[in-house]
């Protein structure tokens, strides 16, 4: 019998099995941020525990509040940059250099196929675009992560959804990922990993990837994991050249990180998209998804485009296509977040922010922000945000505000209409 | 080891996520007994109030609760208001893993008996007793009673017995 990708990270990672269902392995990366991780190196402090497993595996970042907004931000921005530094943890990034954690680690090179990965946010699943099993943990695993470098689960079967067909233009990534969530359903893939592939995942670029695998968590899945190939190698050259002769070497050792013909799966999907027509959320769960016409004319107060889901370089493009020479409507606030000084500094060479800014969209460093209602952008009671992220839960960007998830498009077009609209890049199906 | 017995409350909603049971402003809070006023400050479900939880110590509820966000804050809201065992017919997995992280109890059971559970006591409230050792539990109101095995990992079991990950990852690992 075959196996699956998942099940052979996990066979290259195995440390103990405690018992048959679950399985002790030991970790290539442990991703930290300023929301979770303070809270593990106070408990680590107050165990009088000193030391990480491995300095160079560990990877932190302040982006949820940045700049600081308060005394307590800044004390767990403090906290986190101290001990980074106290542990000779390198790739510490702080204000100026950081980013949103799912959008600068792979920037960085730091998700490999093959890899295992925690982070204390459930969005880790992000990083399964590189062929990784990755996956979002609570402050207790993170800390004995950190602490041993080893991390339980209980095994996962695999759902795959065999994504086929070719999408309208205007159907991005985003659609896709929104309407198999509505088709899963919120816990459709609870102790499940999401294997994406089939033609469309094949063509599609890390980008549009770590968009669809952000989102699995949002059907419950463990990890979202697409196959490791050109498309990879190409994106993570710059940090693997010293270990292949060339690409081509690359992409041939890759192919151990891709599932066997004859793989187990808990379930097989067969996902048609040439049919798909752009998609929002209504309601408070990312499982309530309708097309942009059933939702049409819904007024809304805020569109905000940014995220580990979609704050890349393509997003922007896409959604400056839209707003090119307009203005976006009185009644709306445009607030764009460039996911990371990489993509901000991008944005700007191309004459992005440029639009954005004529446009009338105030432009904020790269943050977690409105996102998660923190900072940057939160709605007061009964404000409706149509939004680029990927969770629309009730007061998740504000207390009794409402939230509408789309693709940067989508939004973009809202911002000028100051209504849910198609955006004028979907012309419908041919 | 932490104690699962008393009184419970009753959530009758599925997929209630972790923005619900703690919002996303109070994580800039870095202790835990900071948590305890805000527990489930943003679940709007009919007949509920946040003052009732004052003197429970179980929740039992549906599906997929938990689901949403990491934050080990869930569970630790729960902790410090005296909460160390929810029962529901789903969990969502890192909250669920989270819970015996961090020494505490979640109990899945099926969805037959958690809908005879809210038909039985669902308007009255019921106590809870815990049989973890032989994996049982019992809930009583006056007369009624109700028992049930429930499934566990070895694994999850001893997290539970030892207090938590970290502690048994320390001795072993
Ligand atoms: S952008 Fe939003 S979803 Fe992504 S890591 Fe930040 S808070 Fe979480």
């Amino acid at each position: 019998m075959g196996k699956t990708i998942a099940e052979k990270i996990f066979e290259a990672h195995i440390v103990d099995r405690p018992v048959p269902e679950t399985a002790v392995i030991n970790l290539d990366a442990v991703f930290c941020h300023e929301i979770t991780t303070p809270a593990a190196i106070l408990d680590l402090k107050a165990r009088g525990k000193k030391g990480v497993f491995d300095p160079s595996k560990i990877k932190a970042v302040i982006d949820h509040v940045t700049p600081a907004k308060d005394s307590k931000t800044a004390t767990q921005g403090l906290i986190l940059r101290n001990w980074a530094k106290e542990e000779g943890i390198k790739d510490f990034f702080d204000i100026g250099r950081n980013g949103v954690c799912h959008a600068i680690f792979p920037e960085k090179g730091f998700a490999r196929p093959g890899y295992t990965i925690i982070m204390g946010d459930s969005h880790t699943c992000t990083h399964g675009a590189f062929g990784a099993f990755a996956a979002g943990v609570g402050t207790t695993d993170l800390e004995v992560g950190i602490l041993k470098g080893v991390c339980s689960f209980q095994l996962p079967g695999t759902i795959k959804i065999n994504i086929t067909g070719k999408p309208a233009s205007g159907v991005y990534s985003k659609d896709i990922i929104l309407s198999i969530i509505k088709m899963l359903g919120v816990n459709g893939a609870t102790d499940r990993v999401i294997e994406f592939t089939g033609e469309v995942v094949d063509a599609m670029t890390m980008e549009e990837r770590m968009t669809l695998c952000n989102m699995a968590i949002e059907a419950g899945g463990t990890s979202g994991i697409c196959y490791p190939d050109r498309i990879t190698a190409e994106y993570l050259w710059d940090f693997i050249k010293d270990d292949y002769e060339s690409v081509d070497e690359a992409v041939e050792d890759f192919r151990k990180w891709i599932s066997d013909s004859d793989a187990e799966y808990v379930r097989e999907i067969s996902f048609d998209v040439s049919e798909l027509e752009p998609v929002a959320t209504f309601g408070y769960k990312p499982d309530q998804v309708k097309t942009i016409r059933e939702l049409e004319g819904t007024e809304i107060n805020q569109v905000y485009i940014g995220s580990c889901t979609n704050g890349r370089i393509e997003d922007l493009r896409e959604a400056a296509k839209v707003l090119r020479g307009k203005k976006i409507a009185d009644s709306v606030r445009g607030i764009v977040s460039p996911a990371t000084p990489d993509i901000f500094k991008a944005a700007l060479k191309e004459g992005i922010i440029d639009v954005f800014m004529e446009a009338g969209f105030c432009v904020t460093n790269p943050t977690c922000g409105a996102c998660l209602g923190m900072s940057n952008g939160v709605l007061a009671e009964g404000e409706v945000c149509a939004s680029t992220t990927n969770r629309n839960f009730n007061g998740r960007m504000g207390k009794g505000g409402m939230v509408h998830l789309m693709s940067p498009a989508s939004a973009a077009a809202a911002s000028l209409t100051g209504v849910i609209t198609n955006s004028p890049l979907y012309t419908g199906r041919e | 080891m932490k104690k699962f017995d008393g009184k419970a409350i009753f959530l009758d909603r599925n997929d209630i996520n972790t923005d619900e049971i703690i919002p996303a402003k109070y994580l800039t809070e870095v202790t835990k007994a900071a948590l305890k006023p805000y527990l489930l400050e943003d679940l709007k479900l009919e007949g509920f109030s946040t003052e009732q939880l004052a003197d429970r110590n179980a929740v039992i509820t549906k599906e997929n609760f938990g689901c949403g966000s990491s934050r080990e804050h869930a569970p630790w809201a729960l902790e410090v208001n005296d909460i160390n065992i929810v029962i529901a017919a789903s969990f969502a997995r890192i909250f669920r893993q989270n819970m015996y992280n961090c020494g505490m109890l979640a109990v899945e059971l099926p969805e037959e008996n958690i809908d005879e559970l809210f038909r039985t006591f669902g308007g009255s409230g019921c106590s809870v007793k815990t049989d973890l050792e032989n994996q049982k539990i019992k809930f009583i109101s006056g007369n009624t009673e109700l028992e049930y095995e429930f499934n566990i990992s070895g694994f999850n079991k001893d997290l539970v017995k030892a207090g938590g990950w970290v502690e048994y990852a320390d001795t072993r690992y």
